[in-house]
């Protein structure tokens, strides 16, 4: 939190508002000493007078001049604000919190009490509290600190319960630390922000009621007065000096901007920090591509369902453009299945979006030429592609609750899809996306069809993603980690129907994973992907045996399989993986690369074919016998 | 050295009962696998046994005493699977771990305490000063291996600690897990859905599924013979070249 204050000053909304907090507390501590006895004298010769030269903003019944009253009303009623506000946070917290460390059951009756006072509007109770407690200035703070305790403590609770799941917490737990101390360490310094920026707007709400208490007579008593009671002596005079009233008004207002502007720029810098505001500076894509590879031509056959060149993603970033995928080529044919697989960062994933024409701005993608179905996806607007990627491109995520639209049914989800790319009547659509259902293996598809997506377990749904892809006739689908969240028996399902589609419809799989045995059970070539450029490319077959890359053996080395020799350890990957702000000259692997020579921190190896497939790397032809010797000793 | 058993262990939450009267028999001084998919009940066996997750019936031993759960010294520890959520981010390594040290030390010897568990997971005690913010996955996930050590317990549970992890450093971490357990002799309960991750790791496996034990015994015989249908499924169901 520390570190967020000076960027809170930043803003202009933050400089405002806490320089208007500052003004204020400099008032408040300064007036009452400075003009404490001329707000209280007294002259019965010019009593209820208008704005003069004497008195700016005229006096009161017993000739007080007013203006000096609200400027020395300020410390009371900033300290009265303060003191409720401090008692109403203090309180919450207590209450708040007590339901993490109470017995469970005891824990959820106090939740549901902390509920039931959130009922009642926080007005309403200070009035009964006010009227309970009787009037005095000590028993409206008691009141206005009772009635603001309950949201916040339903506040603190939400945040705090959120945090006491955390596996942190647990942990603690575990190691013997006490409950209030886990409170105390872990559950209050991770709430903190969001607590303190509420409680800087309770503050203002705080000081709208005491004022108004003070206003209805049943807040501060004189001979005290506050900006309350000035406006409600202010108010019978209204018609002959509306300033007497006003200016307390204009006391409040001025009062509660300063609390709500610094909780705002508060809000707004704790809660930024997560989402990045950069911008492209420029319009034009400020990537350099690189001249194109000689000899490629005879790639671009008219059965390639996908064919990229030199493809570049590139995002805005503070010190100049950020890119996770540094010139990547790679060609599908029709019923091909190309697996990519790397570290997270590699820019598989981002590759993925790029060529399936679904990455969100700001991101850039330029290349030297991006094919699908021959049509180039480069030239004209994006709509323009809409009803051939509607029809011919599926994409399967990760997650298939992101990509479902909760509220919708399945049935009228996939029907959606269909009616808007391929013109069927709604009866036809239905049928197919019935007939769709069941080609994915879903028992029982016509009432399938008519449930919602949280009624469908993990493997079902991308299940049924596919199906959406089916509803056309695919000639490509791009799958993103599909099965890394399902189970094994599952994923077995998915990628089984992964292949089915293949065969049966030509589809072309492009499949990014992070599980080499995933991809090679089901691809027939894989790139490997590193630092955002494919290192190696190589038929799946060959995997394990041919690869030369030596960031390709050591991923295969790292993951144990069922045939791994159980007294060996495994092969480890030393440093950190390349940042993209931050790629280095020459190979982006040497830093982590047994095989480094001055060479490869210098130059950069580019993608060599051969007979087996290609490869990036200066020590391609010795990388096999090293591995060889190492396994051997 | 200790051998932790689970006898007739039920959990339920509400109505659902996610472990049926589960009793496995986790052998000293070895390493034992869990296997099973997600909602089998093998992450609910683990939390049980730290205190995490309330018995609705049979109890958990540990050398035929009833695990306790209060005081400072707890001799069960737990590694959790995403190492993001697992040390909190406004503590230093150093701090999170000396949080589980279960004796109050001198500032001195406590320094070197975490210093030497630093190094045992092969970090630079340097680093014990560094906030999580700046390990990466695979380092954090050291640093919470280091913090079930710091109790100095007698078995540690590993709740699918390498699967919200890169390729790349799973491995390291499994040759760290066999390491630790060889230099020590801790009895360890490794949970993983990967089953060649447990063949790896594990002399011992037990296969989960609907909140009961179905299958278990020594790793290599399990894998090679299994007896129940459950386990051949699971089995068929590694991927593997085409």
């Amino acid at each position: 939190m520390r570190r967020h204050w000076p960027q809170v000053l930043r803003t202009p909304v933050g400089i405002v508002g806490i320089a208007l907090l500052t003004i204020l507390l400099l008032l408040a501590v300064l007036a009452p000493l400075l003009w404490g006895d001329r707000a209280t004298a007294t002259d019965t010769g010019d009593i209820l007078s208008g704005p003069s030269s004497q008195h700016w903003a005229g006096t009161d019944d017993l000739g007080r001049d007013i203006f000096f009253r609200t400027l020395v009303a300020t410390r009371l009623s900033i300290v009265l604000t303060l003191l409720a506000t401090a008692l109403g946070v203090g309180l919450g917290l207590l209450l708040g919190l007590a339901p993490l460390l109470l017995p469970r059951r005891l824990g959820r009756i106090m939740v549901a009490f902390l509920n039931v006072l959130l009922g009642f509007p926080s007005l309403l109770m200070v009035l009964f509290l006010a009227v309970i407690l009787g009037v005095s200035t000590s028993s409206a703070v008691l009141a206005i600190g009772v009635a603001i305790a309950s949201p916040f403590a339903r506040l603190v609770h939400t945040l705090g319960a959120g945090i006491a799941e955390r596996d942190y917490v647990a942990a603690a737990r575990i190691s013997g630390v006490n409950p209030v101390r886990v409170i105390v360490r872990h559950v209050l310094p991770n709430v903190a922000e969001p607590l303190v920026v509420n409680a800087t707007v309770t503050a203002s709400s705080v000081l709208l009621a005491f004022g108004g208490l003070s206003f209805l007579g049943i807040g501060v008593q004189p001979p005290q007065y506050d900006w309350g009671r000035l406006m409600q002596d202010g108010l019978g005079s209204i018609y002959t000096n509306p300033l007497a009233a006003l200016l307390p008004g204009i006391a409040f207002v001025v009062t509660g901007l300063a609390f709500n502007l610094t909780g705002e720029a508060a809000a707004g810098t704790f809660g930024a920090k997560s989402r990045s505001r950069s911008r492209w500076t420029s319009p034009a894509a400020p990537v350099t591509v690189r001249p194109s590879g000689s000899g490629d031509e005879e790639h671009a056959r008219v059965a390639d369902v996908l064919d990229v060149r030199d493809l570049h993603v590139s995002f805005p970033g503070p010190e100049g453009p950020i890119s996770p995928v540094r010139g990547v080529s790679l060609t599908l044919r029709t019923g091909e299945a190309v697996g990519v697989v790397g570290e997270s960062g590699s820019g598989k994933s981002m590759t993925a979006l790029a060529v399936a024409q679904l990455l969100e701005e700001p991101g850039r993608v330029t290349a030297e030429r991006l094919t699908f179905c021959e049509t180039d996806l480069q030239a004209g607007a994006r709509s323009d592609h809409d009803a051939l990627l509607g029809t011919s491109l599926a994409v399967v995520f990760q997650d298939p609750m992101s990509s479902l639209n909760p509220v919708m049914r399945i049935g009228s989800q996939l029907v959606e899809a269909a009616r808007r790319h391929q013109g069927l009547t709604r009866q036809e659509a239905s049928d197919r996306a019935v007939d769709r259902l069941r080609a994915v293996h879903l028992a029982d598809p016509e009432r399938r069809a008519r449930q919602h997506p949280h009624e469908f377990s993990g493997g079902m749904r991308q299940r049924t993603m596919i199906a959406m892809g089916l509803m056309g006739t695919p000639r490509l689908i791009v799958a993103d980690e599909p099965t890394t969240a399902l189970d094994m028996t599952v994923q077995r399902q998915v990628l089984d129907l992964l292949q089915e589609t293949r065969r049966d419809h030509g589809t072309a799989i492009l499949l990014i994973s992070h599980d080499v045995s995933v991809v090679s059970s089901v691809c027939d070539r894989v790139l490997v992907m590193y630092a955002g450029r494919i290192v190696e490319d190589l038929p799946s077959a060959d995997l394990r045996t041919k690869a030369r890359h030596p960031y390709t053996r050591a991923l295969i080395g790292a993951v144990p399989d069922m045939a791994t020799d159980l007294d060996a350890p495994l092969t480890t990957i030393p440093g950190q993986p390349v940042d993209p702000r931050n790629v280095p000259d020459g190979c982006a692997y040497a830093a982590r690369c047994p095989l480094a020579t001055e060479r490869c921190r210098q130059d950069d190896p580019v993608l060599v074919a051969d007979a087996i497939g290609s490869v990036a790397c200066w020590h391609a032809d010795v990388a096999l016998d090293v591995r060889i010797e190492e396994e051997a000793r | 050295m200790s051998r932790l058993d689970f006898e007739d262990v039920t959990v339920r939450y509400g109505h659902h009962t996610v472990l049926d009267r589960v009793s496995l028999t986790v052998p000293e001084g070895q390493i034992m696998g869990l296997v099973g998919e997600s909602g089998s009940g093998k992450s609910t066996l683990a939390r049980a046994a730290v205190g995490l997750a309330p018995l609705d019936g049979g109890r958990i031993l540990l050398d035929g005493q009833p695990v306790r759960h209060r005081g400072r010294r707890r001799p069960i520890q737990m590694v959790f699977q995403d190492p993001f959520s697992s040390l909190d981010p406004r503590m230093s390594i150093g701090r999170s771990i000396a949080e589980a040290l279960p004796d109050r030390l001198g500032r001195g010897p406590r320094a070197a305490e975490i210093a030497r568990l630093v190094q045992l997971v092969h970090l630079d005690p340097d680093r014990a000063a560094d906030a999580p913010s700046r390990l990466s996955g695979g380092q954090r996930q050291r640093v919470a291996i280091a913090r079930a050590l710091a109790g100095r317990p007698s078995v540690v549970l590993a709740d699918e600690i390498t699967s919200a992890l890169d390729v790349s450093v799973q491995g390291a971490i499994l040759n760290l897990v066999r390491e630790m357990q060889r230099e020590t002799g801790l009895t360890v309960l490794f949970i993983s859905h990967n089953l060649a991750v447990v063949r790896y790791v594990a002399t011992h496996v037990a296969v989960m599924a609907g909140g009961r034990i179905v299958e278990q015994g020594p790793t290599a015989d399990v894998f090679a013979n299994p007896a129940s249908a459950y386990t051949r499924e699971l089995l068929a169901s590694i991927p593997g070249p085409a």
